[in-house]
């Protein structure tokens, strides 16, 4: 029970204060119309069909440094019928691109997972091209806190 | 097929009471009906099963005394809904007749001169006299005892022995199962390890692996009692990751996984069992929303949000109860089964009045084994209070007051920061502030009170970020917890309001100044998330403080204004 207690008025160097994982300084961020033009460049107005993509993200990330994000589209994945390209974008980090995922039907099943950065709470947004051309869309929010306090 | 009468039979004796004076002071306002251990296991048996539970013990294994809040707001759909009702509201909903023992069990008006009255609560000899004369009555191989967690952390000899303490003693109790949250920040290490050798199962479908996403623990048991098949799925807190420091268990993901339960009940059905639970660290809100979206769970026994409630709350064909805190109430559940499926539930909220209660003997003998080692350390008198110091309400809590006074004079700061933690018992004025009063409001394994500058804005995004864990309209958004503590900077906050938009009017309180969103402020707080944060541990630094000031007096705190509920 002894105490190393001063009253020092020197700030404790590298203190991580309690709530310190958002107080970084703050970068130049994407935001929707970034995340837009990106897929405007790709596909140009063409229209956006929902459905068929389960974009399976968590509501709150445990760790923003690595976010896991699972994809599946739902697709015979037939010569006739595929999955050509999945595109996922973020809305609220430096850069809107996360990752493409390019697939054939010798892949037999369009889905994939990765882990994402995010640098605040954001949505993230997945676009699905068809072998016929069709695009499909789906977008989900990650929230992203400082913690602590719970419980 | 659970009727409201029998919800209500804990307070049926309350409830028998006029309440039609109703002027003056409470404590006065009705005749003192003490119950005796008779009143408290009075219970009219049901079916072959009984399922017992307890939650959120906090290590407390003497009685002491817990007030409940007098501010519990519930937002989106929670609003202005049980769990979300304190005081006269909660009385009123639950036919609690003011002044009896329910009402000091149960709410927070008149606390103290109510505790007068009725004494402490809890203690885990207490419960063991309870549990023990439940199996008795009904038989050993009809009972099922389940522990909902955050049963290891919040006393100095749980700290010490790295929850050691409270297995013998859940142990010694006969649990079943438990799940878990505060266990976590003993490190994943320990928590394997007391998993793997424990006489209970440690249950967890929501932890995996970050590698290969495999459960970390068993997701489920099957158990025979009364010749009926129980599954009892376990759920940890969801947001431990968020809530608690992840390094110390950095290759475990949480989440709710709804879809993962719903396949539990699906296998567990196909095993054959009648009754299937949800052993659940969710939180009430949290487990009311997963309720109407699962399928064919019977019961969510619920935690983390330390509610009790004398009635169960039903969603749909799934049945929620909400079993306290602290070892202040053992719920008891009898479930009638018939042609494979729950036909009747009944329950019974029971208030583990200390006096009523004689203490387990073994169980007592356990208890002081345990805790000899510190005996002589939780006895020390640091100083005393003059004032009710307590922890639960959304904004403040006296003892909260006293945890910010003691950063602010022996670290020097402007601000303080103390984190919105439901537990740590209650102090009467009067009484005497042990090491065991200090270290059962501070026990954790990141004490660390750091000093640092924040600006006016981080301070304001903290307080935004905190409130929207509390108060988002969507309990799947909420963590548990309450509002972080502030000593010397006053704010207003509109819990209707979204996130970003709650917390305005920031204050200097010495100054009377605004906050100025450039500035810089020294702040102190304790509990970073973060590793490695420096300072000496929070209760030394609370020790100091009370030692200095001998007797603690706390002024009415009206710092926050809310709006907006």
């Amino acid at each position: 029970m002894s105490s190393g207690l001063t009253r020092r008025s020197t700030i404790t160097a590298g203190a991580a204060a309690a709530f310190a994982s958002l107080l970084g300084s703050r970068l130049a961020f994407a935001d929707e119309k970034a995340v837009a033009a990106e897929i405007k460049k790709l596909y140009g107005d063409k229209a956006m069909a929902e459905g068929k993509i389960k974009l399976d993200v968590p509501e709150i990330a445990e760790n923003g440094l690595v976010v896991p994000v699972n994809v599946e589209i739902d697709s015979p994945m037939t010569e006739a019928d595929y999955v050509k390209a999945v595109h996922i974008y973020a809305d609220g980090n430096p850069q809107p691109g996360i990752v493409t995922y390019h697939f054939t039907p010798a892949c037999g099943k369009a889905s994939a997972a990765t882990r994402m950065r995010l640098a605040q709470t954001q949505n993230i947004v997945c676009v699905a091209e068809m072998s016929n051309g069709t695009l499909h869309m789906a977008k989900a929010n990650i929230k992203v806190t400082i913690g602590g306090c719970g419980g | 097929m659970v009727s409201r009468r029998e919800f209500l039979q804990a307070t049926a004796a309350a409830a028998a009471i006029a309440t039609a004076s109703g002027l003056g002071p409470l404590g006065r306002a009705a005749a003192q009906q003490k119950l005796s251990q008779a009143d408290i296991l009075r219970f009219d048996p049901l079916g072959t099963v009984t399922i017992l539970h307890v939650t959120d013990i906090h290590a407390q294994l003497m009685p002491l005394h817990f007030r409940e809040p007098s501010v519990n707001l519930g937002v989106g759909p929670a609003k202005g809904q049980p769990p979300h009702l304190v005081d006269a509201e909660f009385r009123a909903h639950f036919k609690i007749a003011n002044g009896s023992a329910d009402a000091f069990a149960l709410t927070s008006d008149d606390f103290v001169t109510l505790a007068k009255t009725y004494g402490r609560m809890g203690g885990l000899d207490r419960v063991a006299t309870l549990a023990k004369a439940i199996r008795a009555e009904r038989g050993d191989d009809k009972v099922l005892l389940l522990d909902g967690g955050d049963t290891w952390q919040g006393s100095w000899s749980s700290l010490q022995s790295k929850g050691q303490d409270m297995v013998e003693v859940m142990s010694a109790l006969k649990t079943d199962a438990m799940v878990g949250h505060w266990e976590f920040t003993l490190g994943a290490e320990r928590v394997k390890e007391i998993a793997e050798s424990a006489s209970f199962a440690f249950l967890a479908q929501n932890i995996r692996d970050k590698e290969w996403n495999e459960p970390v623990f068993p997701p489920r048991k099957v158990f025979e009692k009364g010749g009926v098949k129980i599954a009892v799925i376990g759920q940890a807190l969801p947001r431990t990751a968020i809530a608690n420091p992840r390094w110390m268990f950095p290759d475990w993901e949480f989440g709710i996984r709804e879809e993962e339960i719903q396949k539990q009940v699906e296998e567990a059905r196909a095993e054959g069992a009648a009754i299937v639970v949800l052993l659940s660290h969710d939180g009430f809100d949290v487990d009311k929303k997963l309720a109407s979206r699962v399928k064919g769970l019977d019961i969510i026994l619920t935690a983390h949000t330390h509610d009790a409630m004398p009635g169960m709350i039903r969603v749909g064909d799934t049945v929620l109860v909400a079993s306290g805190s602290h070892g202040k109430f053992l719920s008891r559940l009898d479930i009638a089964v018939k042609n494979g499926k729950v036909a009747d539930i009944r329950f019974k909220l029971m208030p583990v009045f200390s006096d009523a209660i004689a203490p387990d003997a073994e169980m007592a003998a356990l208890i002081k084994k345990v805790r000899e080692p510190y005996a002589a350390d939780l006895a020390k008198e640091i100083g005393r209070t003059d004032s009710l110091l307590y922890r639960r309400g959304n904004f403040n809590g006296s003892f909260d007051d006293l945890i910010c006074d003691a950063m602010l004079s022996q670290r020097d700061a402007e601000i303080a920061l103390s984190p919105g933690f439901r537990w740590g018992g209650s102090l009467l004025p009067g009484d005497a502030i042990t090491w065991e009063a200090i270290t059962n409001a501070t026990a954790i394994t990141y004490p660390n009170c750091y000093r640092m500058e924040m600006t006016g804005a981080q301070l304001k995004e903290i307080l935004e970020d905190v409130a929207d864990n509390i108060f988002h309209p969507d309990p799947y958004f909420q963590g548990g917890g309450d509002m972080v503590r502030v000593g010397g900077m006053g704010y207003a906050i509109d819990v209707g309001k979204p996130m970003g938009s709650r917390i305005s009017g920031l204050t200097h309180l010495k100054s009377g100044q605004p906050i100025e969103a450039a500035k810089k402020y020294v702040v102190s707080g304790w509990a970073s998330v973060n590793e490695g944060t420096q300072g000496p541990p929070i209760w030394d630094v609370v020790r100091d403080h009370v030692a200095a000031t001998k007797t603690i007096t706390i002024k009415p705190n009206d710092a926050v204004k809310v709006t907006g509920a």
